[in-house]
């Protein structure tokens, strides 16, 4: 070795591998305005769909006519049901069983539903267009609640059988989806009938919505001459449109093209199929010439997917020393108008039975009704696996309530209920299996960090200084410990009509050593092109700069379910890994010819293959590249390419301790974030700065939906939140500062270890500032109270205390 | 979010606009940041099918503070107020509302004019406006007249201007004394829950003169002339705050909406007031 060698760590170094805090490589386009979104595509000739939507929430519709709206000029075609229903697309499948309407056939549901298609030169016709359909309705009574809905003699879905089973089995009442239960519930009853103490709570987890940047959006264009429709959109499993495209018009797969271009935020809303998408290839197909549909932000918060509004009931027992001995939880699931959840598992309540949380409880049932109302349809993860955050919500309020009931510490109540290290892998009560955690240690860092002897001591200052009347702002800290679950998924448990949720990882390695990797996934912000590049570069010591990321084209990349879930890392990663080791075999068959040994006597060394025992005979990646195509070597092909379809033996398990400070107006109802301490436990740590962003950004997403953010209707069924004045997206000003810190337990069956992030502070972010909200009124009386915590709900909390005088 | 087609004007002075106003009537209307009105337009709640557009019109614009009084010109812009010293000096108040306006990207386009001319009552200067006692000026057909902004509103988008008139500037004496603006808000750019606009002026340790006016608690701008009678003569004790908050919550009459229920805003009207009469008193 000469003196211009680098040395091992300066190699190391060079690859910008796993662990490298490196710049994202998205964000020069990005922060330039170069980004390529759905809206920013024009093709020759392509014409501008919009749609009639109802007012109403539930109506029959008695008549449409178009005739004005055809006579001006520009307007190319108005679709309605009745067009749709000889190709059979005037209703769709969900992917949760279900169906829906794409265009209003006979009636509408909720306010917003697509009722008809207009398709024009330009936006501005297109527009002026629906003003000009005219829609005959007969209003309907309207049920926006979903106990009353269950009690109702109104069938909202006449197109179901109401005698007849759902996709998920019976339903017991016309506007009842499924029944679905999980674990033991006689002898959880009978475990809480005996118990010292049992709190009983219902945890509301209100309804709100993704609200990504970008709206909903496609471009569809038939090329009649040759048979192939190319189809652009907002997806987060391009794949999946193309196969469920391929079904429902009977184009044959090999001839649709979908494309997934630059994705401005999904957080779940992009993962179904709506009623713009097929109307926009119907279109095409109709007019022989392209077509786009864009939502605006109305459209959007109106009739594409929301999240959560989950009633759930729970009871918790323990003993009089705090050990948990069961958990039980009734959810009332509000799936509106149709079931289009997107909870690509076999279960319709997702992993809501993840809900046991962080804690080792023997013995629990978990029962979720479904039911139809007169709401926008959808059931999305927002920022998190399928009812997880709900879960996660739910298990730390019970938690909560139960340190109130045993006048307990609700930091040593956790304490002593967490799963230990040397328990896992832990089966729980609901039936899954943790895969790795060290809850213990976690939780004592993140106590210390903050001071939480201090902070019990301040607070408890600031109520008797509140008492005496010196301060009208009281204190709460908010304690959560979460466990998430994540990398959907293993094929036994997960699906997406009927296709396992692998995902898949192409590698080519080009002559002069450099690369390209294509993914089954699309990145809506996640930075893909940046971390899948530091896996490579780790594994077959190849620099992150030297390589390309490219996902989103099917025509191109190998067949994967999508990005949503936290499941690129945990999934598409693993294969990422698992192609980079089969590049890496053949390498080293390569390298030992090269070097004229054994295959077995050359070993990896971060960017080459060296002779064992001596290191100064080596030969790198970049010089087995280049003889991969250049060299003819006996018993091996030529070329460096790998593929890999990933089935991951089981889910992973990230978790963390957050804690929120707040102070609380009780006047204004106003509250001000003093602290925020997040630790997250993600495995092995891919790019600290992706990670720490990631941190951010769901932990500003939790803050919206736990203090302001939601979906609210009247009793009219109108949606009283349809614009960002009313739809609570923070600004920099609302935004506290944040404090990120992790501990490392890698996955024991992930080929790198990691587990996955992205959601983890949506799930855990949300019960942290709930519970600070609650934690400051507790010493008054508080047990449960409903998100949002906006000032007038907290107001109210503060005046049903009495603490207005 | 596509507002119909309309036809765009752009005068350059005053007379030209209210000819294109004279000449379309009902069709036609000013436009000045157009914060309020273009998304009334997306939303096609409002058809204007002839929109003017006063941005070149040079004398709407300039702040002039002259002989103790302030005139300010309709299209002054809200980051404009914030970014004048004769404005922090002669109305200080006034500086500390407009930072309290909207965003800064919202300011650098809304008007003086516009926020106190389209009548909405969730803007944040009518209600300064009546506090300050200004006199608002418009032009029509018949010429120049001078409206007192306390006579300015007479229900939600309903002005005393007529739709042939054009609100030209606003004047005020420069203030003395103590001055506060108190606004709750949800977030960054949402209209006030409750905002409360304070002058008032001390004489040895009594109150020698106030004026309060209230902004988003009913569908106009309150002013209390009963509230800043409580605090006249007194010495701004707890007592008078008290008696003054009574008064004010005698003249406004909120609106339930998803800021939240008639109590609480009438609960946080209260506390916004005393808050910002607190303040006052201490710069008095």
């Amino acid at each position: 070795m000469n003196d211009m060698t680098p040395d091992r760590e300066e190699r190391k170094a060079n690859l910008k591998g796993m662990g490298c805090a490196r710049k994202r490589v998205e964000d020069a386009r990005f922060t330039q305005g170069k980004g390529n979104y759905v809206d920013d595509i024009s093709l020759p000739g392509m014409l501008h769909g919009d749609f009639v939507r109802s007012p109403y929430a539930h109506a029959r519709v008695k008549s449409i006519n178009i005739d004005a709206a055809m006579a001006l000029d520009g307007v190319v075609a108005v679709l309605t049901a009745k067009d749709l229903e000889p190709l059979s697309l005037h209703w769709m499948p969900t992917l949760a069983g279900d169906k829906q309407m794409v265009l209003a056939d006979g009636k509408v549901l909720f306010q917003g539903q697509e009722v008809a298609f207009v398709v024009a030169k330009d936006r501005y016709i297109a527009a002026d267009a629906v003003e000009l359909v005219e829609v005959e309705y007969e209003e309907l009574p309207v049920i926006v609640d979903p106990f009353k809905s269950l009690e109702s003699d109104v069938v909202l879905r006449e197109d179901l059988d109401p005698s007849a089973d759902g996709a998920h089995g019976p339903r017991k009442h016309p506007n009842h989806i499924f029944l679905w239960e999980v674990g033991d519930k006689g002898a959880t009853e009978a475990v809480l009938d005996e118990a010292d103490v049992v709190a009983e709570e219902t945890v509301y987890y209100h309804r709100t919505h993704p609200c990504p940047l970008e709206p909903c959006g496609s471009v569809a264009s038939m090329d009649k001459v040759n048979g192939k429709l190319t189809l652009y959109g907002t997806f987060q499993a391009p794949h999946v449109v193309r196969t469920v495209a391929s079904l429902l018009s009977g184009i044959e797969e090999h001839n649709i093209r979908v494309v997934s271009p630059d994705i401005g935020g999904g957080f779940g809303n992009k993962v179904g199929v709506y009623p713009g998408y097929v109307c926009s290839i119907v279109a095409s197909i109709v007019t022989g010439v392209p077509v786009k549909w864009v939502e605006d932000r109305m459209e959007n918060l109106m009739s594409t997917a929301f999240a959560r509004d989950y009633h759930m009931h729970g009871k918790i027992s323990a003993t009089k020393e705090g050990k948990i001995t069961g958990l039980w939880c009734h959810t009332t699931a509000d799936h509106g108008a149709f079931d289009a959840c997107a909870d690509p598992t076999k279960y319709p309540a997702g992993f809501m039975s993840i809900c046991t949380g962080s804690y080792d409880i023997p013995v629990a049932y978990l029962g979720v009704d479904g039911v139809y109302t007169n709401k926008a349809p959808g059931g999305v993860a927002y920022r998190c696996s399928f009812r997880v955050t709900e879960a996660a919500y739910f298990i730390e309020r019970m938690i909560e309530v139960l340190a109130i009931e045993l006048n307990m510490d609700a930091a040593e109540l956790r304490r002593i209920n967490f799963i230990k290290k040397d328990q896992f892998p832990y089966n729980s009560a609901l039936g899954w299996e943790y895969d790795s955690g060290d809850y213990h240690t976690a939780w004592d860092k993140a106590l210390e960090a903050v001071d939480y002897d201090g902070l019990r001591k301040e607070q408890a200052e600031r109520v008797e200084a509140f008492k005496r009347g010196e301060t009208r702002k009281l204190m709460g800290v908010g304690l959560t410990f979460f466990t998430e679950i994540v990398g959907a998924g293993p094929v036994k448990n997960c699906d997406i009509l009927g296709m396992g949720m692998f995902d898949s990882c192409e590698i080519r390695i080009h002559p002069t050593g450099s690369a390209i990797a294509r993914l089954g996934t699309i990145s809506q912000g996640q930075g893909h092109a940046t971390t899948f590049a530091q896996i490579i570069a780790s594994e077959i010591g190849i620099p992150a700069d030297s390589i390309t990321i490219e996902e989103g084209d099917t025509d191109t990349a190998p067949y994967g379910l999508g990005t949503y879930g936290s499941r690129s890392t945990p999934v598409a990663g693993a294969a990422t890994a698992m192609a980079g080791r089969k590049i890496k075999a053949k390498a080293q068959m390569i390298a030992a010819y090269l070097l004229e040994v054994h295959d077995d006597d050359v070993e990896f060394d971060v960017d080459r293959f060296a002779v064992k025992g001596a290191p100064e005979r080596f030969k790198t990646m970049k010089d087995i590249a280049y003889a991969a195509y250049n060299q003819a070597i006996p018993g091996v092909e030529p070329g460096l390419e790998a593929v890999s379809y990933y089935d991951p033996p089981n889910m992973t398990y990230p978790f963390g301790a957050y804690i929120c400070v707040m102070d609380v107006d009780v006047d204004t109802g106003t509250t001000d974030i003093r602290q925020f301490y997040a630790l997250d436990d993600c495995g092995t740590r891919i790019n600290p700065m992706v990670i720490e962003g990631q941190v951010h950004g769901g932990l500003t997403e939790a803050l919206a939906i736990a203090m302001g953010q939601e979906i609210a209707y009247d009793e009219m069924g109108n949606c009283k939140t349809a614009t960002l004045m009313d739809f609570f997206i923070p600004t920099a000003w609302e935004t506290p500062h944040y404090t990120t810190d992790h501990t490392t337990t890698p996955s024991p069956h992930h080929p790198i270890g990691a587990k996955g992030v992205g959601e983890s502070p949506n799930v855990g972010g949300v019960p942290a500032f709930s519970n600070a909200v609650h934690d400051a009124f507790r010493a008054f009386g508080l047990r449960q109270s409903h998100m949002p915590h906006d000032h007038w709900r907290i107001w109210k909390t503060a005046n049903d205390l009495g603490l207005h005088g | 979010m596509i507002p119909a087609s309309f036809e765009y004007y752009r005068p350059d002075n005053i007379a030209a606009a209210l000819a294109v106003l004279e000449e379309h009537g009902d069709d036609a209307r000013v436009i000045a940041g157009g914060h309020s009105l273009i998304p009334m337009m997306k939303l096609r709640m409002a058809d204007v099918p002839h929109l003017i557009d006063l941005q070149d019109v040079k004398d709407l614009r300039g702040i002039k503070v002259a002989g103790g009084t302030v005139t300010i010109g309709a299209m002054v812009t809200q980051a404009e107020l914030i970014s004048s010293q004769d404005i922090a000096q002669a109305a200080p108040i006034m500086h500390e509302a407009a930072l309290q306006i909207a965003d800064p990207q919202v300011r650098y386009m809304g008007t003086v004019g516009g926020n106190i001319a389209n009548g909405d009552p969730g803007n944040d200067l009518p209600g300064l406006m009546q506090c300050l006692d200004a006199t608002l000026t418009v032009v029509g057909p018949n010429g120049e007249r001078d409206i007192a902004a306390r006579e300015f509103y007479e229900a939600a988008y309903m002005t005393a201007r007529e739709d042939d008139e054009i609100l030209t500037k606003v004047s005020f004496a420069a203030t003395e004394g103590g001055y506060a603006y108190e606004k709750q808000k949800r977030k960054i750019g949402d209209y006030a829950t409750a905002a409360a606009s304070v002058l008032l002026t001390k004489e040895g340790s009594t109150v020698s003169t106030a004026s309060i006016a209230m902004t988003n608690l009913s569908d106009v701008p309150v002013f209390s002339e009963e509230a800043g009678a409580a605090l006249q003569g007194s010495s701004c004790d707890t007592d008078a705050v008290k008696a003054a908050v009574a008064a004010m919550l005698e003249d406004i009459e909120p609106n339930e909406d998803n800021r939240g229920p008639v109590e609480f805003k009438r609960h946080v009207a209260g506390v916004i007031l005393s808050r910002a009469i607190e303040r006052a008193w201490s710069r008095a």
